[in-house]
């Protein structure tokens, strides 16, 4: 099962390898991984996406918890949540194609951020499926560059899944 | 008045009560070092290796439930540290190791005598520091020494750069300390307890598994109380050995890979397993998927990770064992009668006589031969279970740990996690710093009483009257044992072709030698040893190499799976241990 956990961690220098040694050292599996400073600058926010069957699962976020500079973690996989991530993708389609590329990042709410005299850049924003909707769909017309920032979640207000 | 940060750090120290400091100078901690030379209430011992501090610290801690502490200096002082470090990681020995570093200017440089120290001891410390302002210094010691000792104990390193320890700042001593993220858990959750408490109440055939945990928490009285309370036997792993009297009727010895024949049939026919201050390591499991397969667990230990991380648990309770079994005994006490239990026990308790009296620990005595049991048996005769013995790896250790009763904590000094060849020597010498008017044993194999024999310079300078009793077999033994069992006898590099004259080897530093090849030699070799009480003494006992650790339960087997040593010729007595 894929889990998004987020971590909030003292804000120290050593605190990513803490992290990241743990996940490597126990053999757990990190999808993808993004920090940044929280509003109190004390404090900074991991977001995990790993996977694992429950009792892996299970260990990972005591063994996250057990570290001295770790102050929470959410598995959000028990919370209701808003997950976002952004892409960029650099597809470069034929002439007869340019419309059509325009026409989709359109639906998909994307926007073009850099246009060459071959290629476009869209940015878009979403939750997993819709990335790698759209992601899917741009294989067809030749992607050059693509990069991802791994995934953001945040707990909904008020709403808690049983 | 400002002082340094050498001064700072020694009045830290000494805050915290530090008496006995293990370690070794250079370049960049001679600030430290100079500090000390002048400080009447710190001793500093200095050892002949950086591991032999470790260790030091860590029997220091184990015998005594204190906080160890070693100091060494950058570099390859720091990297030497590293196996004593991961040993006190492994089995949750609270110690606060000082490493010097290059100056701050100079981290990343590549300097002299430059190690990434708190990078490498990362994951095999509870928690380490860099300290990059001397402002920030006493703060860090406190925290290390709250740190190391609180929760599930265990090592903090805190990296020292000389330009820190050479600085001058006011010394402000930090009256409490309070760090956001770490809270362990003490009070056990009262439903779980109640429910730990209703199903020992319901067990018909309950078994206590007690570990390490009930030692560092101080929780032998409360594990007495409620096995005796409601007649439940008690097995313990090697960490839990002391941590329920080894005499006592309802103890069972340890269990796993070389645990007792009774203590494995319990556990694989209990209807109940109480772990409590235990991890589930596999050798105390075997073959994890029929471990105690009719048996459902409650598991008490401090550290949540613990619980569910190699077996099952129906009932988990996280939090200091003493504490939560307080808590037990008070609803037992409340809730169930004494001599309802006792009958219900009965049967039970007979199964168990029955198992002991079925497969005894034995061994074959012989009268030509010195057998490593014997000695072992002996020195318990000798000193009445009174020592404290530190132990070696390999045989020498689980005949250690199955041939000797430890009544009380903190008597049995093992490296458990880790298996450190090479621990107990160093250990013995900590844990004589600590209760200097007790007996300390080391009992050693041939091969690793040479992983740390320089620090006989370090007993010999102290006037130590450690003893060492080596039972050598020219082998390191327990490789061996699985190559005969395991590899068709073929003995790949087990052979210690040269082992070192230890009689020699311990006159050369001015200590004793006492050699026995007899069995009737053992006796007055251990009577002579014990006389010596101002120079560590090296008893080189020859034993019959041939000897193999039983009972074994085999790698990847169930731990009822059983070998024994094969019944041979009955000329040959086989001696039953009380
Ligand atoms: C530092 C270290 N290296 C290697 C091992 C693997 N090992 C486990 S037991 C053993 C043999 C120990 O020999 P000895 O000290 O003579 O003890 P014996 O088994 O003969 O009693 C070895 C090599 C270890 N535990 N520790
Ligand atoms: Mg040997």
């Amino acid at each position: 099962m894929r889990h998004t956990i987020s971590v909030l961690v003292e804000n120290k220098f050593g605190v990513l390898s803490r992290i990241s040694g743990l996940f490597s050292g126990r053999g757990y599996n990190i999808e993808s991984l993004s920090v940044g400073e929280t509003i109190d600058p004390q404090i900074s926010i991991m977001t995990i996406v790993t996977t694992g069957d429950d009792q892996i699962i299970e260990q990972i976020t005591k063994q996250l918890n057990k570290l001295i500079d770790v102050i929470k973690v959410v598995d959000f996989m028990e919370v209701d949540h808003v997950e976002r991530e952004m892409v960029l993708v650099k597809v470069a389609p034929k002439k007869e194609d340019k419309t059509e590329v325009l026409r989709l990042a359109e639906i998909f709410r994307g926007r073009i951020v850099d246009s060459g005299p071959k290629t476009f850049t869209i940015e878009i924003t979403g939750d997993e499926k819709k990335i790698e909707a759209f992601v899917e769909l741009m294989k067809g017309y030749g992607i050059k560059e693509f990069v991802r920032t791994g995934k953001v979640a945040m707990a909904r207000e008020g709403v808690k899944k049983a | 008045m400002k002082k340094s940060g050498a001064e700072i750090l020694v009045e830290c120290l000494k805050r915290e009560g530090v008496k006995h400091i293990f370690g070794y100078p250079g370049g960049v901690v001679l600030n430290i070092f100079d500090t000390l030379y002048d400080e009447k209430d710190i001793k500093l011992i200095l050892t002949r290796h950086e591991q032999g501090a470790v260790h030091a610290a860590d029997g220091y801690a184990r015998a005594s439930g204190k906080v160890g502490v070693a100091i060494v200096t950058s570099g390859p002082g720091a990297t030497n540290t590293v196996t004593g470090i991961a040993n006190a990681s492994m089995d949750s020995v609270p110690i606060v190791v000082f490493s010097g570093q290059v100056p701050t200017m100079l981290i990343g440089n590549d300097a002299f005598q430059e190690a990434d120290i708190v990078g490498i001891t990362r994951p095999c410390t509870k928690y380490n520091y860099l300290v990059k302002d001397i402002n920030d210094l006493a703060k860090t010691v406190r925290e290390a020494f709250y740190i190391a000792s609180t929760g599930r104990p265990g090592p903090v390193l805190i990296d020292l750069p000389k330009d820190v320890t050479a600085g001058k700042t006011d010394f402000i001593w930090p009256q409490h300390i309070q760090i956001r993220s770490y809270n362990p858990t003490y009070e056990g959750n009262k439903w779980m307890i109640k429910q730990a408490a209703h199903e020992i109440a319901r067990a018909k055939k309950p078994v206590i598994m007690a570990g390490g945990g009930v030692i560092l928490s101080g929780a032998s009285k409360e594990l007495k109380e409620l096995a005796e309370f409601m007649d439940i036997p008690v097995t313990m792993t090697l960490m839990g050995l002391g941590g329920f009297p080894g005499t006592h009727n309802l103890s069972l010895g340890m269990l796993g890979m070389h645990g007792t024949y009774y203590a494995n049939m319990a556990v694989q026919n209990a209807d109940l397993l109480i772990g409590i201050g235990v991890r589930f390591d596999d050798r105390v499991t075997g073959k994890t998927a029929s471990f105690a397969p009719n048996a459902k667990i409650v598991h008490i230990d401090i550290d949540p990770t613990s619980i569910r991380k190699n077996v099952r648990v129906d009932v988990p309770v996280v939090g200091d064992v003493k504490l939560v079994l307080k808590e037990i005994l008070k609803i037992l006490k409340e809730e169930v009668g004494k001599e309802q239990w006792s009958a219900i026990r009965k049967s039970w308790l007979k199964q168990m006589e029955q198992w002991k009296k079925e497969r005894p620990l034995t061994y074959r005595y012989d009268e030509k031969i010195i057998k490593p049991e014997f000695v072992i048996e002996k020195i318990y005769e000798l000193t009445k279970g009174n020592a404290i013995i530190c132990t070696e790896v390999g045989q020498n250790q689980m005949w250690a740990a199955q041939f000797y009763k430890y009544d009380k904590p903190r008597r049995f000094l093992s490296s458990g996690g880790l298996g450190t060849m090479g621990f107990g020597f160093p250990a013995a010498i900590g844990a004589q710093f600590a209760c200097p008017n007790d007996l300390v044993i080391d009992i050693a194999g041939d091969g690793s009483i040479q992983m740390n024999i320089q620090e006989l310079a370090t007993a010999v300078i102290n006037k130590l009257p450690v003893k060492v009793a080596i039972l050598n077999n020219h082998y390191l033994g327990m490789v061996r044992q699985w190559q005969e069992l395991f590899f068709r006898e073929r003995y790949s590099h087990t052979y210690l072709d040269v082992v070192p004259d230890f009689v020699k080897v311990a006159e050369a530093y001015n200590a004793v030698g006492l050699r026995a090849t007899k069995p009737e030699e053992v006796e007055p070799v251990l009577r002579e040893a014990l006389k010596v009480k101002d120079k560590p003494v090296f008893m080189d006992f020859v034993v019959d190499w041939r000897e193999k650790v039983y009972p074994m339960v085999p790698a990847g087997a169930s731990i009822d799976e059983m070998l024994f040593e094969e019944e041979k010729k009955e000329e040959k007595k086989v001696r039953a241990v009380k």
